[in-house]
């Protein structure tokens, strides 16, 4: 207000003043403003998982007591005497990387290790649903994706070629060319794509699980996410051309395969071929 | 003479010439072939399965002529940009190069064409594999000697255009993995020291990827290098015709005869028959199993590129060799020497290539053997030089594994940077390793060998002599067999003469001449040399007493009672 | 003492040395095959090959069924989840051929007659009269030229012939033009903005989030002149990405140990960096947020994003370069300069920089 000059603002109000005119003046500026922030800053729109008091407690319940011990009580993370992190705070990780860890069986660690792998889901979607609710009462994180973001049903061909190229770019260097997978430094690795869920995806793409780098929405569009994991889903449904696929790993597994099978088949026949055909123990023909 | 006695002579009986003849006849008069063909039509081929690891080479190669002359037909060489409107769903309306697009219409447009550009993928992994494994039949049997010491060096030229092809073909879809192969080919050429850059700009045409080099793989890959190849392949063959194959050593087989079967029908059925064998398995693959899936890969992009970026196996060692390598790099004057890359792309490929061909030179250089061979070695009679290739084997085999590192990860859950370590060491390590233990399991063999020869083979039947001692009845072996395992050169260990002659004049070449020496007895030591024939009947004389022992025996059992060709029926020596 | 079969055996050079213990027993006896004396064998053995060659046709024929009736294109046949054409067509050409040879393989092996035959090695070096009369006719024909008291006339042919080296390696010159200084070039200036690879929209920081990595590519690869058409395109658009494609990680700003002259080089904990792998080129996005370290496929170096892009493991010599970035003046990265060294694998002259 103070950056109009004072003529302007005092012919401005001279001719509409009201009692509530301020108040409708700054309830709408707060609604402008807080409806600017809702739509430009990143997905919270679990803002209704959290609000839900019951879940949030009944989510307190299963973190204390399945995943404290290493995330600290309040999931404030636990550091160790020597400075490595034993399970890192997850204070602001969001509803989606809750969802994505523990939906996926990542989460609850059976070991300590340089790596999550997946395994089968020790919690029921309801219980998930309520741990994702607990961490995103903690602090604003990325949301679990609406199922219209990862359903898959608008994007046409031209979509599918957009997400090629975009997993082309962003994806293959760590899973490689099909989703089979790749290896990391110090045992680690790049997970399969094959037969995972498209949420599942969504949200790691958004949440950067472990490893992973984080693919904001503002980067990667909730729009070009969906492409991605509809070409993904697209390579897993179209038939294999050329025969069996050898695990879709490149030169190495075709070198073995021409090795083995080839070498061995041809070299095989050629024993065949060089050996004494069977002798007759009858003696010689009359 | 009267008309009388004069006979009446028959209208003369012309047999009608078959077509066949009349033809034969025809391009005889033309090309006097019938001198050419006498000799070689009954041509005697000798047979053993290892003979024929070659012939997966050379039918490999024909497959690749036909199934390549296919795909020109549509492949179009050009790194020109279209924008795809084909079959593939997934990079329609993508800008790629035309070499590329279409690499994506055979295989996706035309029936049949994705078929024949996998045999011909399948058929050059084969082809270069089948070299490799013949041309360690080669060593281990000794079959380089005089006088073929050319022909190997031929072969190895083969091996290495056959490389070099495979690379050419297999970059020019342009598509991302084998783009990222030719990113790595130009590092390579940057890295020569004084004239990388050049080198690059010039295969290039520019600076990469340019838009010269699919087209110029083209030309090297359908023109330069199989021509290159047919006229090596037909030297190749025509030394073996001209020297004739060698044989393995055995009864009635010597250095001057060749044993084995006609060319007609025998070997050219087998022969022929194995081409059709090599073709079908090489289609069988190719209609089941997915090789180089360009379509997947999507169009060479230099800001792409895939986890799991290999090349093709047999650019293998070099892959592993620039994995293993650490990072290595001096500056001089302003100017940079990439040892990181330069000592493993170029020249380590460089002497190991050059030591491959200069091989047979090189040991007939240590034993000093001047003499013509026909019959082969078996392994075990020339341990060092089979120590030495199973421990070039061991070298590749672990820089293979290592061209593979993140694999080998991926696929057995290791660690990258421990494998990478490993190998760092192994490949000094394994080798010599594998050297020792091989040349002492062949010397073993010989031993082994040497006591079938002097004491024959065992039975199975213990004595127990008067004095309480126990030993095993032998049988002399099949004189065949016998003869088999002393069918050997004896060993000679080059000796260096005195140094000096009366007038203490040195001799030239003295201190090569030692050095020679040492090289040779290191070749031969501990080679079981085969039994003399006074050695031998020492054996046979040391058996027949050890028998003569037992002639007051209860049951006199000498052994032929268990050698499959006695009726055992109601032995007492056999009770249930 | 004769061998049968092989009358040189005796001279053979090798068995008749000193000591040698067994004399060549020559030639096994031939024994006959079932197929030699069974006729019943042997009629078994002719349809069994017959009947490969038939079903060899077969194969063959199926070949032609198979192409005429699967479909490839907009809408392939597939079996269990093959390309139904490939395999069929395959399959059906495998197995005719493979018939084809195992028929004829198994004809030599039961049917043709396998008696071994001897044949013998004639001397691999010319006979002497040979070689003397190629001596004597290469002399005459040497002394016919009069080469030999003509030093003139073969010096200078030797020089004309050596002399025409030039014609034929000159030609080759304009294979390529010369590097220049166009490896140490970049498209990179300042004031170019970073934008995200494949949608060409440019980038906030605030878009940004820790952990995150954007494969990223300077604007001109994606501007258009006033007809509509792409600035950069084909061969240049290709050449100018091996270069200059760049990648964007956020880091916790104290987790970053920049040198003191790159102070300035990020932005709120982005820091920009070349793409290309200074070994031998391949791009790297193989970015771990939690160690910052980013690995190149194609040989396995490994970079730590927070010191500099220094080499932590693998054949790589070099750090990647670093591109610094700032913001225009309506907040999107910008490049605050070019690169500041060579981009991508050494070469000779690249020298210390």
């Amino acid at each position: 207000m103070r950056k109009l000059s004072a003529r302007l603002s005092a012919r401005l109000s001279a001719g509409r003043r009201r009692r509530v005119a301020g108040l409708v003046v700054v309830a709408s500026a707060l609604l402008l403003t807080g409806g600017t922030y809702a739509v430009l800053s990143p997905a919270t729109a679990q803002d209704d998982l959290a609000a839900d008091a019951a879940l949030v407690d009944r989510g307190r319940e299963l973190f204390l007591v399945g995943c404290s011990s290493c995330h600290g009580k309040n999931a404030e993370g636990i550091m160790t005497s020597d400075g490595t992190q034993y399970g890192p705070s997850l204070v602001g990780v969001g509803a989606a990387a809750v969802d994505f860890q523990v939906g996926t069986g990542r989460m609850p660690l059976a070991q300590p290790g340089v790596q999550a792998p997946k395994k089968d889901a020790l919690y029921t979607p309801e219980e998930t649903r309520a741990l994702a609710a607990y961490v995103a009462s903690l602090g604003p994180g990325p949301a679990i994706p609406e199922e219209t973001k990862y359903d898959l049903e608008e994007v046409d061909e031209e979509g599918i070629v957009r997400g090629g190229q975009f997993f082309l770019t962003n994806c293959t260097a760590c899973h490689n060319f099909a989703g089979a997978g790749g290896a990391l430094p110090e045992g680690k690795y790049a997970p399969s794509l094959s037969g995972v869920a498209p949420k599942a995806m969504y949200e790691a793409m958004l949440t950067g699980p472990q490893q992973m780098p984080v693919f904001s929405d503002q980067v990667i569009t909730p729009e070009d996410k969906e492409n991605v994991i509809a070409y993904v889903k697209s390579l897993e449904e179209e038939p294999s051309y050329g025969g069996f696929a050898l695990g879709s790993y490149g030169p190495v597994a075709e070198g073995m395969f021409a090795w083995l099978l080839g070498i061995g088949a041809l070299v095989g026949f050629a024993v065949w071929i060089g050996a004494n055909s069977v002798r007759s123990k009858k003696g010689t023909k009359a | 003479m009267s008309a009388a006695s004069v006979k009446k002579r028959e209208p003369a009986k012309v047999k009608k010439p078959s077509k066949i003849g009349g033809a034969a006849t025809w391009a005889d008069d033309r090309l006097g072939l019938a001198t050419v063909a006498k000799k070689n039509i009954r041509k005697v081929f000798p047979d053993h399965w290892s003979f024929m690891l070659g012939e997966i080479a050379l039918w490999s190669f024909v497959i690749l002529l036909l199934t390549g002359v296919f795909l020109t037909f549509w492949f179009t060489p050009s790194m020109g940009e279209v924008v795809y409107e084909g079959s593939y769903d997934q990079l329609r309306g993508i800008t790629m190069s035309e070499a590329y697009a279409t690499t994506l219409e055979i295989s996706f447009d035309v029936r049949g064409g994705l078929l024949m550009r996998q045999i011909h993928h399948w058929s050059a992994m084969l082809f270069i594999a089948a070299m490799f494994v013949h041309m360690m039949r080669v060593f281990f049997t000794g079959a380089f000697r005089k006088p073929r010491e050319l022909n190997w060096v031929v072969g190895g030229t083969l091996l290495m255009l056959g490389i070099l092809e495979g690379f050419a073909g297999y970059s020019l879809p342009d598509d991302l993995l084998s783009g990222t192969g030719l990113r790595i080919a130009d590092g390579l050429m940057k890295s020569i020291p004084v004239v990388g850059s050049y080198v690059s700009f010039f295969a290039f045409g520019g600076e990469f990827p340019g838009e010269a080099i699919i087209p110029r793989l083209f030309t090297v890959h359908v023109l330069l290098i199989p021509g290159l190849l047919l006229a090596l392949i037909g030297l190749h063959m025509l030394l073996l015709v001209y020297h004739k194959h060698t044989q393995w050593p055995g009864p009635g087989r010597t250095e001057k005869n060749v044993v084995g079967y006609p060319m007609m029908p025998v070997y050219a059925a087998k022969a022929g028959g194995f081409f059709f064998i090599v073709f079908g398995v090489t289609a069988l693959m190719g209609a089941l199993l997915t090789i180089n899936p360009v379509w997947l890969y999507g169009p060479y992009d230099p800001s792409k590129v895939t986890a799991g970026s290999q090349p093709d196996w047999y650019m293998g060692v070099a892959e592993g060799l620039l994995r293993i390598m650490p990072g290595w790099e001096t500056e001089l004057f302003g100017f940079t020497i990439s040892w990181n890359i330069f000592l493993p792309g170029v020249v380590a490929p460089g002497i190991i290539f050059t030591t491959v061909m200069l091989y047979p030179f090189i040991e007939a250089w240590i034993t000093g053997d001047k003499r013509e061979h026909h019959l082969l070695d078996r392994p075990r009679n020339a341990p060092t030089r089979t120590a030495f290739l199973v421990a070039a084997m061991t070298l590749f085999g672990l820089l293979w594994a290592a061209g593979g590192n993140d694999l080998l990860a991926i696929l057995f859950n290791l660690n990258l940077n421990y494998i990478t370590w490993f190998m760092r060491v192994a490949v000094f390590v394994g080798p010599p390793i594998a050297f020792i233990l091989t040349r002492r399991w062949c010397i073993s063999l010989q031993r082994q060998d040497e006591q079938q020869i002097l004491h024959g083979y065992e039975t199975g039947i213990i004595m127990r002599s008067p004095e309480g001692s126990y030993s095993e009845r032998h049988l002399p072996i099949d004189p065949a067999a016998a003869y088999y395992l002393t069918s050997r050169d004896r060993d000679e260990v080059f000796e260096v003469g005195s140094k000096a002659d009366g007038n203490g004049v040195v001799a030239p070449g003295s201190r090569k001449n030692k050095v020679r020496a040492r090289l040779s007895r290191f070749w031969f030591a501990d080679n079981v040399q085969k039994p003399t024939r006074q050695q031998l009947e020492e054996g046979h004389s040391h058996a027949d007493q050890e028998l003569a022992l037992h002639a007051a025996d209860a049951h006199p059992a000498d052994g032929h009672q268990y050698d499959g060709r006695h009726d055992v029926a109601g032995d007492e020596l056999r009770k249930e | 003492m004769a061998v049968p079969g092989n009358e040189d055996a005796t001279l053979d050079p090798h068995s008749a040395q000193s000591g040698d213990p067994i004399d060549n027993p020559g030639l096994p006896a031939h024994r006959p095959r079932p197929t030699d004396i069974d006729r019943a064998a042997e009629k078994r053995a002719e349809r069994q090959v017959a009947g490969m060659f038939g079903l060899a046709t077969l194969c063959a024929l199926l070949f032609g069924v198979a192409y005429f009736t699967l479909d490839i294109g907009e809408d392939p046949d597939t079996f269990l989840g093959l390309g139904a054409s490939n395999l069929a067509l395959g399959l059906a050409l495998g197995l005719a051929l493979l018939l084809i040879g195992v028929g004829a393989v198994q004809w030599a092996r039961k049917l043709m007659s396998d008696h071994e035959i001897v044949e013998m090695r004639h001397p691999v070096a010319s006979s002497e009269e040979d070689r003397t009369a190629t001596l004597a006719a290469l002399r005459q024909g040497t002394d016919d030229s009069g080469i030999a008291r003509r030093p003139l006339i073969r010096n200078s042919l030797l020089g004309a012939v050596a002399a025409l080296g030039i014609p034929a390696v000159l030609p080759l010159r304009d294979l390529g033009p010369l590097p220049g200084t166009v490896l140490e070039e970049t498209v990179w200036k300042p004031g170019m903005r970073v934008v995200n690879d494949v949608s060409g929209l440019a980038i906030k920081p605030a878009q940004i989030q820790v952990g995150q990595l954007v494969n990223a590519e300077p604007a001109v690869f994606f501007a258009r002149d006033e007809e509509g058409e792409p600035l950069l395109e084909g061969p240049a658009l290709q050449a100018a990405k091996v270069k200059a494609a760049v990648i964007l990680v956020k880091i916790e700003p104290e987790q970053i140990n920049a040198l003191p002259a790159r102070a300035d080089w990020g932005v709120e904990g982005i820091l920009c960096y070349s793409k290309i792998c200074t070994h031998v080129g391949c791009p790297i996005s193989l970015y771990e947020q939690q160690t910052r370290h980013v690995l190149c496929p194609c040989h396995q170096s490994t970079f730590d994003l927070a010191d500099n892009a220094k080499v932590l493991f693998g054949p790589a010599a070099r750090p990647l370069p670093q591109l610094p970035i700032g913001l225009d003046d309506q907040g999107y990265l910008v490049a605050t300069s070019g690169f500041q060294e060579p981009v991508g694998p050494s070469f000779w002259e690249r020298g210390d920089r």
